[in-house]
């Protein structure tokens, strides 16, 4: 009588154990395909691409043989526009940031600023791209110029570095700012004395990372009129640009093969130098991790 | 020492020594007072953003629908504006085709590896895993949009024989993609915040590993993952350069995810590519354009704000 009744049982602890291993297999899978997504993005680059790499590819200007063509405009470009955008936005970021936990009031308007870089930071990048349009290149009559570009991307990882920067700003103990104003310190001074430098190991990090964000877009930058073909490298805030990724999105669309391996060469330059600035990302963390 | 007793000496150099730290006192405390104005300025950028977004947007609309019938732009079905039509409808079609592949895509893969990085592995490998997904999230969307041309649609098209080049399908794909790394982190995190109690309470009464999560931990952080869905679907609306290059130009209404399309995004970057003239109606379009899609994200962002917000389960 018991044996009868047990089997129906174990049949179904059985199946329900099954059950189990295969959705784990399924997602363990399911991980898997992200990774190996992204290994085979990277293969393909690097395969197709390393052809085209040299010293030449890095130092030429744009030319009409892609044999001939080459990334250095765009790279001394993205810097140049890296360096604009990382001034602008970083004054403006870590100020945000510093008012926002050290100075403001509870009140509904600080909620209104808090719930805005929220908003901010989901608003398509497109649209920072027809704004800068609207005011940096027309209204303020900049032009298509690197200035443009710059204040444009500063505006968009803004959101970005003022929320890095709170955390960072956050995580100060209290007992530092105490033992500060125990010695008689006022707040200005605690803050520029005590505060900030704790702080700074975090707002770089987020503002690199920040960076990292803004040397990959295109779509802002394709609005607010990045060239394409620029044969002589930017000299002054008001000089015509271009940047690596409009290099590449320019070469991805011509028809013949050869462009192609141009523009695989191009990304293969792009990610080492977003690699690069990661690395000093983790670097700058590790360091001064364990220190407070 | 000795020359601080000298100077002390004098009626007239104590007086000035007082002077002069009031006159220091007095500036420390009005720099004291600008540092606060000057800060709260520069909180202020992030507001006048907001403002310029919405000015520069309505204002420019307002001058596009002086010129076309606003009824006419969001009915009306064909869009070349270059031979004056302007019926938005086959953007509006063309970004809702992607972002319902990249949600298809996303959506499973994200959650299952949220399942397995917040159930199922151990510690060791999701601190390996997990970095290495992020990865995905940093790479510039200019480098998906290459992938998805040069590698994802001649893949697909030895599947499906007659696939154009540029095709929403592989666009979609490879949004959905660049979005699995948003679901996965967020839900994940939804996941972990589920208190280990009502876990081992169901191992406690005999529930596998799978009953578990179906039973407990999914439904516990249901919000969370639903508003990072959401939040995931709104980056998928707003995403430009892989559709832009993977999926073509040619306005389409259409739900045959084989077809070349154009997205509204794509539509902005092909005016502003061209030679479009600043006041000229194509030039109004563009931001009559981006205002939809401005609502569109907007939209999408509150409601995941609201659902976090509003079904939050605290433990």
């Amino acid at each position: 009588m018991l044996e009868h009744k047990e089997r129906p049982i174990n049949r179904k602890v059985k199946r329900r154990l099954w059950l189990n291993a295969i959705m784990k297999t399924g997602f363990f899978a399911a991980t898997l395909i992200g990774l190996i997504f992204l290994a085979l993005l990277l293969y393909r680059v690097l395969n197709q691409g390393i052809g085209y790499l040299s010293w030449d590819y890095i130092t030429s200007f744009p030319a009409p043989f892609p044999e001939e063509a080459g990334i250095w405009a765009g790279l001394v470009g993205s810097i140049m526009l890296m360096v604009i955008v990382a001034a602008i936005a970083v004054t403006i970021g870590v100020a945000t940031a510093i008012y926002l936990e050290e100075y403001a009031p509870k009140n509904k308007f600080t909620e209104f600023i808090r719930a805005n870089i929220q908003n901010l930071a989901g608003v398509p990048s497109i649209v920072f791209g027809l704004l800068g349009l609207t005011f940096f290149v027309y209204m303020f009559s900049i032009g298509y110029r690197l200035l443009a570009g710059g204040l444009t991307m500063a505006l968009l990882i803004l959101p970005v570095i003022v929320v890095a920067s709170q955390e960072a700003v956050r995580s100060v103990p209290n007992e530092l700012r105490e033992a500060s104003y125990g010695m008689g310190a006022s707040k200005w001074q605690t803050i520029a004395r005590i505060i900030l430098p704790a702080a700074l190991p975090g707002m770089l990090t987020g503002t690199i990372i920040a960076l990292s964000r803004a040397i990959g877009e295109t779509a802002p930058l394709i609005i607010v009129g990045a060239a394409t073909a620029i044969y002589t490298l930017p000299d002054s805030l008001l000089s015509k640009y271009t940047v690596m990724p409009i290099q590449i999105y320019n070469w991805t669309g011509r028809p013949q093969e050869e462009w192609q391996y141009v523009a695989a060469a191009g990304i293969i330059v792009l990610l080492v130098v977003l690699l690069m600035m990661n690395a000093i990302a983790v670097g700058i963390r590790n360091k001064f991790q364990k220190r407070l | 020492m000795d020359k601080l007793l000298q100077s002390e000496g004098t009626e007239l150099n104590v007086q000035q020594l007082i002077e002069q730290k009031r006159q220091r006192k007095s500036f420390a405390s009005r720099f004291e007072k600008v540092i606060p104005v000057f800060l709260f300025l520069c909180a202020c950028v992030s507001i006048l953003t907001t403002v310029g977004i919405l000015f520069t947007l309505v204002r420019e609309s307002i001058g596009f629908f002086s010129e076309v019938n606003i009824v006419q732009f969001y009915t009306g079905t064909n869009w070349s504006p270059w031979t004056g039509e302007f019926g938005v409808a086959p953007l509006i079609g063309g970004t809702l085709l992607i972002t319902v592949i990249a949600t298809i895509v996303a959506v499973p893969i994200g959650l299952m590896a949220a399942i397995f990085l917040s159930e199922y592995a151990s510690d060791r490998v999701r601190r390996t895993i997990k970095p290495i997904l992020e990865v995905l999230a940093g790479i510039p969307t200019v480098v998906y949009g290459f992938f998805a041309l040069t590698f994802v649609t001649p893949i697909l098209q030895s599947f499906i024989p007659g696939l154009g080049i540029f095709n929403a399908l592989s666009a979609g794909i490879v949004v959905g993609i660049m979005i699995v790394p948003m679901v996965a982190s967020l839900s994940e995190d939804a996941m972990n915040s589920v208190p280990n109690s009502l876990r081992e309470g169901a191992y406690g009464v005999g529930s596998t590993r799978f009953e578990v999560v179906t039973k407990v931990v999914l439904p516990a952080a249901l919000s969370g993952i639903i508003s990072s869905i959401v939040l995931a679907v709104s980056r998928a609306i707003g995403e430009t350069m892989i559709v832009t290059i993977a999926a073509g130009a040619t306005p389409n209404l259409t739900f045959n995810p084989t077809e070349s399309i154009q997205s509204m995004t794509a539509f902005i970057v092909q005016a502003a590519t061209g030679d479009t003239t600043y006041g000229s109606t194509i030039y109004y379009s563009l931001y009559a354009v981006g205002i939809t899609l401005f609502v569109f994200t907007l939209l999408m962002n509150l409601l995941s704000q609201y659902i976090s917000r509003k079904y939050r389960e605290e433990y």
